[in-house]
């Protein structure tokens, strides 16, 4: 059984079909690429996995219950967490109290203060940023911003995790740690689903690769198949044609 | 490590003291000071039960006025039949469940919604009790048993301290932290396991508490009152403009901010009594334009440019 | 039509026929006593409308402009000017404060806000202390009591049922400044250079709008209607500094009704609140706030984004 699935996922806005009729499917340990122009719909279908969007129609499951149509901190509190395009960290708090909410609202309520911060104290190490723990969110770097995005993920301990646009913004080495990131954070046995732009991380990175395109899938499979496949070139060459070769 | 330990005892030792006086000040002070007081921690409780929920999560609560309102009316229509702890913890009560309502209704949705319905809610009140009161029970304005100033002054300490000892364990606990991040990135906070709406909904309705309480026992100063003078827009303004003023970071900035307002409004008000409303509002603009962090913030950037002060708190 | 009464007859047809005709009249009276309070509501929700859906300003102290163009006018008129005359001052001096202010307060708020919603925060709580600043000094200069004058206040007769002229003139004003408002955002340049602020002001900014000058001038616009919906209130109804505070709770709950951010929303929930203030007074008098409120709590129960609203 799959950890994750979506069966007829639609969302529209206004009269635009964000979403149109997509199914999908995350196999339990895998890390699953989403990629698409930019419109495509991946973050809008991340938002309905979260519950940030209620769905026109569709299901999802996740380790086959039903969740649709549950509120954002209930799906958080049974295994799924993510992290945002626009980086939302709280940036008037210390990394360190960024990282205990999620330890203290995530899947072990009840914890006590203690146990946060040591819980909170280790995956700044585990995330690398062990020495900004005091650091107020706002003066952190963009790349440190998300690695605190991604620590406070993991303290709500999800067995899936939705990284939306990890790398954006990121210069090459930045991009290359956080690569690093992802790997460690699937040793630890959680399932990753990736939105993502930057082409060579997910070749690199993924099992799978998911194509959205105007809201509807339209391809799926390993990296060579997706790198090979001519609907996909068509797709982002005659993008790129529109956008002017840029 | 020894240096933090020390700081806390200090405030701590501070905090005893300031309470022995406090407790002990009808037996030294004037009967006008008892009195002054009294109005001192009634802005207090209003102005830090506000900054409770307002201040972390930025959803900005019209109806101090209301919640208080409620209280004052309790007093007014049981304050002849019950003792005055019931009438105080009914007051309250009845503030909380107001607050249960209006946050079901409005904090599920974007805050703007919250300040508008607040906004109107003392009209509302006033509005339909004076309806009640003239078509149903044909009473104009009821009377409240006088209790004395020390009675008083005591209930008002004890409200204040159950207050603060409630806003301080808030603030530290992981609620404390979880209704800040509600107030910087709700979103993701509502992803981080948080139940937002329950949360805030809650925690309104705990600051509505005390406002309420303190509402029933200011009522017994009044003695006589009707609909309007329990629902008074004014006692929405000037919390938030203690609040504002003092700063919202601290947790001792709206208490400074209503000591300086209580203190100033005692004396302009029989001196000016159209002009102080008008200064009051004008200081309010200014201090949102100048004074975004109150007087404790900028206090605290001023001791920070102290030369040497700058690395004091790495 | 007046029913026809004929001398001693006591049959039940006609006692019905005259029930009927009584029970219609009646209806009429009340459905057009609510257009006639539902037109000022129109012309200052739609004011509020630009106010908070252009501007981003939730101006809570709406109601203290429509107090000043009430009291201009009341004062106008003790000095000899005929109240619609008056329009053309009230209207002008009040636009001018409201864009003044804009330009000076709201604009600095703008540029320093840490972020829209912090400055939506922020520009809200200057209106809340602008409202205590406008009602004292309304009140220093003209005194706390209540003030009214007599204007048209002649009975016009619409088929037994009868209405004050200076309501009906009212009405007249408010449909047709709401016409020509309609005509100018949809036509005019500047009505285009409008709405295209409300929608993106980024992009405005970038194709050539200059965006402080169109928002100024929507504030000042908003709190001009205010004021000609105070000055026609003024003709029919007594007035006093404290008069603001319920017409901002009516325009804010029309707004919600109506839709934020649609300003043709704003001005068909005017007239439908006004309906229903109209109905309840009807039956209830004293509760019409009560039932606005009801009002308020259903749309926030089934549709937050209001009739005509996203």
């Amino acid at each position: 059984m799959p950890i994750l699935e979506g069966k007829g996922m639609s969302k529209s806005f206004g009269g635009l079909a964000a979403v149109s009729n997509v199914d999908f499917h995350v196999e339990q340990g895998e890390i699953l690429g989403l990629i698409g122009p930019n419109g495509a719909g991946k973050t809008t279908l991340f938002n309905l996995i979260s519950a940030a969007l209620v769905p026109k129609s569709g299901t999802i499951r996740f380790k086959g219950i039903n969740i649709t149509g549950l509120k954002p901190y209930k799906i958080c509190r049974m295994g799924v967490a993510r992290t945002f395009q626009a980086v939302k960290i709280f940036g008037h708090m210390p990394a360190l109290d960024n990282v205990m909410l999620g330890s203290y609202f995530g899947m072990t309520p009840g914890l006590s203060s203690k146990d946060a911060v040591r819980e909170a104290t280790e995956l700044l190490e585990f995330a690398g940023l062990s020495a900004l723990k005091s650091t107020p969110a706002k003066d952190l770097t963009l790349a440190n911003q998300k690695r605190l995005e991604v620590a406070r993920a993991l303290a709500t301990k999800p067995e899936l995790l939705l990284l939306d646009e990890m790398m954006a913004g990121l210069n090459p080495t930045e991009i290359a740690q956080a690569m690093e990131l992802v790997t460690k954070i699937q040793d630890k046995g959680i399932t990753i689903v990736m939105i993502e732009h930057v082409m060579k991380a997910i070749m690199k990175v993924c099992e799978r690769i998911m194509v959205l395109h105007h809201g509807q899938k339209i391809a799926e499979g390993t990296p060579r198949e997706i790198a090979t496949s001519e609907t996909v070139i068509k797709v982002y060459l005659g993008e790129r044609a529109r956008a002017g070769g840029s | 490590m020894r240096r933090a330990i020390s700081n806390r005892a200090f405030i701590l030792g501070f905090v005893v003291v300031l309470f022995i006086l406090l407790a002990s000040l009808p037996l030294l002070a004037s009967q006008y000071a008892v009195i002054l007081l009294t109005s001192v921690f009634m802005y207090i409780i209003i102005t830090v039960s506000w900054t409770m929920f307002s201040g972390p999560t930025g959803y900005i609560s019209l109806a101090p006025a209301a919640f208080f309102g409620v209280g004052v009316y309790t007093s007014a229509l049981l304050g002849l039949s019950l003792p005055l702890p019931a009438v105080i913890g009914i007051g309250g009560l009845g503030s909380f469940c107001l607050a249960l309502l209006v946050g079901a209704l409005t904090l599920r949705l974007k805050g703007i919604y919250f300040v508008m319905f607040t906004f109107g809610l003392v009209e509302l009140l006033l509005h339909f009790i004076i309806w009640w009161e003239v078509n149903i029970t044909g009473t104009t304005g009821r009377m409240v048993p006088t209790v004395s100033n020390t009675t008083v002054y005591y209930l008002m300490l004890t409200v204040f301290t159950v207050l603060m000892f409630t806003t301080y364990f808030i603030r530290r606990s992981k609620y404390g932290l979880a209704l800040q991040s509600i107030g910087e990135e709700e979103e993701a906070a509502a992803h981080t396991g948080i139940n937002v709406t329950a949360l805030k909904i809650i925690t309104f309705a705990v600051s509505a508490f005390f406002m309420g309480a303190a509402g029933a026992i200011m009522a017994t100063r009044w003695t006589y009152i009707d609909p309007r003078i329990a629902f008074n827009p004014l006692l929405s303004f000037m919390p938030v403009l203690m609040a504002i003023f003092g700063g919202m970071g601290q947790l001792y900035g709206p208490i400074i901010g209503a000591a300086i307002f209580t203190y100033l409004e005692e004396f302009l008000i029989t001196r000016f009594p159209y002009h102080y409303m008008l200064i009051f509002g004008i200081i309010m603009v200014l201090a949102i334009v100048y004074l975004p962090d109150g007087v404790v913030g900028l206090l605290q950037k001023l001791w920070k440019r102290i030369p040497g002060r700058k690395h004091a708190d790495t | 039509m007046t029913p026809i009464i004929s001398p001693g007859s006591s049959s039940n047809i006609d006692s019905q026929k005259r029930g009927i005709v009584i029970a219609m009249v009646k209806i009429l009276d009340v459905v057009i006593a609510g257009l006639l309070m539902g037109g000022i509501y129109a012309l200052i929700a739609v004011g509020l409308s630009l106010q908070y859906g252009v501007a981003r300003v939730l101006n809570i102290a709406h109601g203290e402009f429509i107090m000043l163009g009430a009291f201009i006018t009341w004062w106008l008129y003790t000095h000899g000017i005929n109240p619609l005359f008056s329009l053309a001052f009230s209207g002008p001096i009040i636009f001018i404060i409201g864009a003044l202010l804009y330009r000076t307060l709201f604009t600095r708020l703008r540029t320093s806000a840490a972020s829209p919603a912090a400055y939506e925060g922020t520009s809200m709580l200057a209106c809340f202390a602008l409202l205590f600043i406008i009602q004292n000094v309304a009140i220093l200069i003209w005194g706390a009591d209540i003030k009214g004058y007599s204007y048209l206040a002649f009975p016009v007769d619409f088929w037994g049922a009868k209405f004050a002229a200076n309501r009906l003139v009212t009405l007249g004003f408010a449909i047709m400044l709401g016409l020509v408002f309609y005509l100018f955002l949809a036509r005019a340049r500047l009505g285009k250079a409008i709405r295209a602020a409300a929608q993106d002001p980024a992009t405005a900014g970038l194709m050539g709008v200059n965006i402080n000058q169109v928002l100024a001038l929507c504030f000042g616009l908003g709190a001009l209607m205010a004021g000609l919906g105070g000055s026609l209130i003024s003709m029919s109804y007594k007035i006093q500094p404290t008069m603001g505070l319920e017409y901002t709770i009516i325009a804010l709950i029309v707004i919600v009704l109506g839709g934020l951010g649609s300003i043709p929303g704003s001005f068909i929930g005017g007239f439908l609140l006004g309906l229903v203030g109209s109905i309840v007074t009807s039956i209830e008098p004293g509760l019409s706030l009560v039932a606005y409120y009801f009002i308020f709590m259903l749309m926030l129960l089934v549709k937050p984004t209001g009739i005509l609203g996203k």
